[in-house]
Order: C-alpha cells, then structure tokens, then sequence
C-alpha cells in the first residue's frame, strides 16, 4: 500500500487511514488530521493542490524540488508541500493566518514563512531564489493570472506553474467558464498551459490548471 | 567575500552577519529586489554561511523572525480598533435605549396595546402609518431598530476581532468583557504590563480612590464583576474569586501579546481553582 505509486510525486503516497487509501505524506502533525506509521492524511477537500494531484495533473512536485507557494494561509497545504520538497517558500499576506502558518515552519526547517502580498513580487525577490522547480498559486484576489504572470520571474525555464483559479473571487455573476477563459487568456502572456481540469467534487467553482513559462 | 553587490541587487543576507537575527529579520521585511537571483549560492560567495545547509537554516531563522514580528505589529494595531468598537457599541446601547423609550412613550399614546423597548420599536416599525403623528413614530421606530441592529453588528465585529487578537483573555473572560479590560488598559499591551492586582479593580477607580483617600473600604473588583466566575460566587469568597480571576486574565493577556497562541491549559487552571474557593464556602456552611 505505501509502494511507490507512479503516478504520485515522490513523496506523496496512498495510505489507510481507516477509510479507504488516501493521499498522505511524511511529517509533524499540523491540523488534527488522521497519522499512522509517520504518515498523515493530505485530504483534497482542504487542500486545492492536494485535489490537483488526485485529479491526477502532474504538478512537478518531487522529492528536494525547490518552490514558491502563493496564498499559504495557515499553513495546512503548504505543510504537505513541504514534507515532501526542498526549500519551500510560503508567502501569505493576511497577518492572522501567518500566525498559524509560524507553527507549521516550527517543525519543518525547509519551509520559509514572507507575510507579503503576492501581488508585490518585488518585496521578496531579494530573498526567494531564482530558478524554482515549482510555483504554486492559491489564492484568493481579483487577476489571479495576473499574479501568475507577475512571479512567473521566479521560476526556472522547465519550471511549473500549478494554479488554482477560483471562480468566485473574479466576478461572482459571472459563469465560471467564462472567467476560466479570460484567466487562461491573461496567462499565456507568460505560459504555456499544459494541463487543466476542474477540482469538482472537492472543490466547487475551481479550475486547476499547470503551466510551464514560455 | 570582497565582492558587492549593486544596491537594489542585494540579497536579503547582504551586509547581515550570520548570528544577527534581528538584522536579518529587518531586511527580509524592508529590503527588496527587481528580480531573484540564485541567493544561495551568492550568501556562500560572500561568506554569509558555510554551506547551503547553513544558509537555509540561517534563511529559516530570518523569515520566522520577521513574520512573527510583522504579525505582532499588524495584530497589535488591531486593539485600537477594539477599542473603537466597544466605545461605538456603548454609545449605540445608550442611545438606542433613550430613543426606544421615547418611541414607547410616543407609541403609547396612539396605540391600543403600547410595549417597550427595542422589541415594541421593530413591531411598530413594520406597521403602516395612517396619521402625520404615526407617520413620524413609524419613522423614528425604524432608526430605534437600525440602531440596534447597528449596536449588534459591532458586538459581532468584536466577538470575532478579539478572539484574534486576544485568544486566551477572549476564551477565559468573554469577548466583551476582554474587549472591555483592554478599553479600560489602553490597549493589550497596557494589559499585558499590568500587575494583577490593577486588573482585578480596573473600572473600579472611583472606589479605588476614595480607598486611597482613608475614608473606604479597597474594591474588590472593578469590570470582571460581570464575570460569572465573580457575580456567581458567594459574596464572602467574591474577594478570593476576583483576585484569582484577575491574576488568570492577566496571565492570559500577557500570551496573548508576547506569544500569540491559545493555551487551553491556562483556562483549565482557572476552573479548578475557582471551584476549590467555591468548595470552600460549602465546607465552610456545613460546619
């Protein structure tokens, strides 16, 4: 059951908890989620990025990959990220939730907490590095593609872009279709879009789409 | 090592000594950069760390630092707004209760079967008016009723902003009353200074005074009265609970503003002892 399964980044493995197989990784336990054998639950319904890759879009997630999370929130996606990855950059901008995202970096010394606006790229160059296997975007403003667009100067030439747009945070009248469009529109300014897919059931109103710079 | 980078090319680590958390912590949070660069690799030409194991954690160190640091600042701004809110809801209260009543008085005489209060404002506020006079009792009802829903909206604003900004003190005091005591301290940092025993009276100052002028007996508690904890226990351990309370608030307030996070075990210790100074009193009626 914890075989490596190839269609999961390395890392990332399918295990009991009791219900069925579920994605896990290796690491401290962050959210009260169900553990077993050091593994802990990585559920798709809490976690955008964890439903990507159960929808099963190759992320460029591996093991020691270096990467640059986008809207981190309290920490619960990025904590999974970086049990699984190397240097891990998390930036998230409400103070509030970096609170809780300050406990998820006490246990894992790979994970870099930046209380800075996404939008601002400008105001973390000078300590993200350059050439990033992975860029991860979750979150939760007006031109999401334009923030993709903007920190695409981060990642490395074969580097990829795994990008959660939600619906609802564009133009709440809108049909989600139609702003699934225009956001795919804005970011071949700067990608090439190499998958995409809706994150129904687990997430309603979303698209998941991976890009590589062009 | 004798290289420099161009200023507004520099990495966060440029001109920081590896051991200088603060420094560090400083320029994460103020320096910035057109574009990335490979820093790593540049930190260990320049010296800054002995091997990329190093950098990282050195790296780890400086962005915790800084966030919490920038957390700290941003949550404790917050207070300020607490203490606007509460202010605002007590003026809300006030007024909404003298208009409700002048709406009763007025109501009363034009209508068969007259109530009170806020309630008796929203029933008459949603009738039709007939006459000039109802027409303007109608209306004034309607702003007793958006004046109380007002009042209501800021209870709801500080409830979720204090248990932000306050988790333990919101958990163990209540949220208005924890809003309160920070009003009352001039802010959670004020509070968190505070010895206990200036806690256990805050809002008492009046009887305080005249205690320090020789002519009264010192209080025993000031706001945390309205604290079950207090209001709840029988007036001769009211003392022993007000002061046993206090000293808990403050300690609360004191991880709220340095720390930051919710210990569940503070509020544990402040039930059991209350109950031991309310076990007190029933041994003490058996005798």
């Amino acid at each position: 059951m914890s075989d490596d399964d190839p269609d999961l980044p390395a890392g990332v493995a399918r295990r009991d908890f009791g219900d069925g197989p579920a994605l896990a990784t290796r690491g401290e336990s962050v959210y009260g989620e169900p553990t077993g054998d050091g593994w802990r639950r990585w559920d798709p319904h809490r976690s955008k990025l964890g439903a990507t890759i159960e929808k099963g879009l190759d992320t460029g997630l591996s093991a020691d990959a270096s990467v640059l999370y986008l809207g981190a929130a309290n920490g619960t996606t990025v904590s999974h990220v970086a049990d699984v990855a190397g240097p891990t950059y998390a930036v998230e901008f409400a103070p509030r939730s970096a609170r809780d995202l300050l406990g998820v970096c006490d246990t894992r010394s790979n994970l870099f907490p930046l209380l800075k606006d996404a939008r601002k790229p400008e105001t973390y160059a000078h300590v993200v590095e350059a050439d990033l296997d992975v860029l991860v975007q979750d979150v939760a403003t007006r031109g999401q593609a334009r923030v993709a667009v903007e920190n695409a100067r981060f990642l490395a030439d074969d580097g990829r872009l795994v990008l959660a747009v939600k619906a609802r945070s564009e133009d709440v009248t809108a049909a989600p279709e139609a702003v699934f469009d225009e956001a795919l529109a804005d970011l071949r300014e700067a990608y090439d879009v190499l998958a995409r897919t809706p994150l129904e059931p687990y997430h309603d109103d979303h698209l998941a789409v991976v890009a590589t710079p062009r | 090592m004798t290289e420099q980078t161009p200023a507004g090319d520099a990495g966060w680590f440029a001109g920081v000594e590896r051991d200088d958390t603060d420094a560090a912590a400083a320029a994460i949070r103020e320096g910035r950069a057109d574009a990335p660069a490979d820093w790593p690799e540049r930190a260990l030409d320049a010296g800054f760390a002995a091997d990329a194991d190093d950098y990282y954690d050195a790296l780890h160190e400086a962005t915790v630092a800084a966030t919490r640091r920038a957390v700290r600042e941003a949550e404790s701004a917050d207070d300020r707004q607490l203490v606007h809110a509460i202010r605002a809801m007590d003026d809300l209260a006030s007024t909404t209760n003298e208009l409700a009543e002048r709406v009763a008085e007025w109501g009363g005489t034009l209508d068969d079967e007259p109530g009170t209060g806020v309630a008796y404002a929203r029933d008459l506020a949603a009738r039709d008016p007939e006459t000039a006079a109802e027409e303007r009792v109608v209306s004034l009802a309607a702003r007793v009723v958006a004046l109380a829903d007002e009042r209501d909206a800021e209870r709801e604003f500080l409830e979720r902003t204090v248990s932000t900004v306050a988790p333990n003190l919101a958990s163990m005091a209540g949220p208005v009353l924890a809003a309160r005591l920070i009003e009352l301290a001039g802010g959670l940092e004020s509070l968190a200074k505070m010895p206990s025993g200036t806690v256990q009276v805050l809002g008492a100052e009046d009887a305080l005074f005249a205690h320090l002028r020789g002519n009264a007996p010192s209080p025993k508690h000031g706001v945390i009265y309205t604290h079950e904890y207090v209001r709840g226990t029988h007036p001769d351990e009211r003392g022993s609970a007000a002061r046993a309370l206090a000293g808990k608030l403050t300690i609360g307030a004191r991880i709220d503003h340095y720390a930051g996070d919710y210990r569940p075990e503070v509020e544990a210790e402040l039930d059991e002892r209350i109950e031991t100074i309310r076990a007190r009193r029933d041994d003490g009626g058996a005798k």
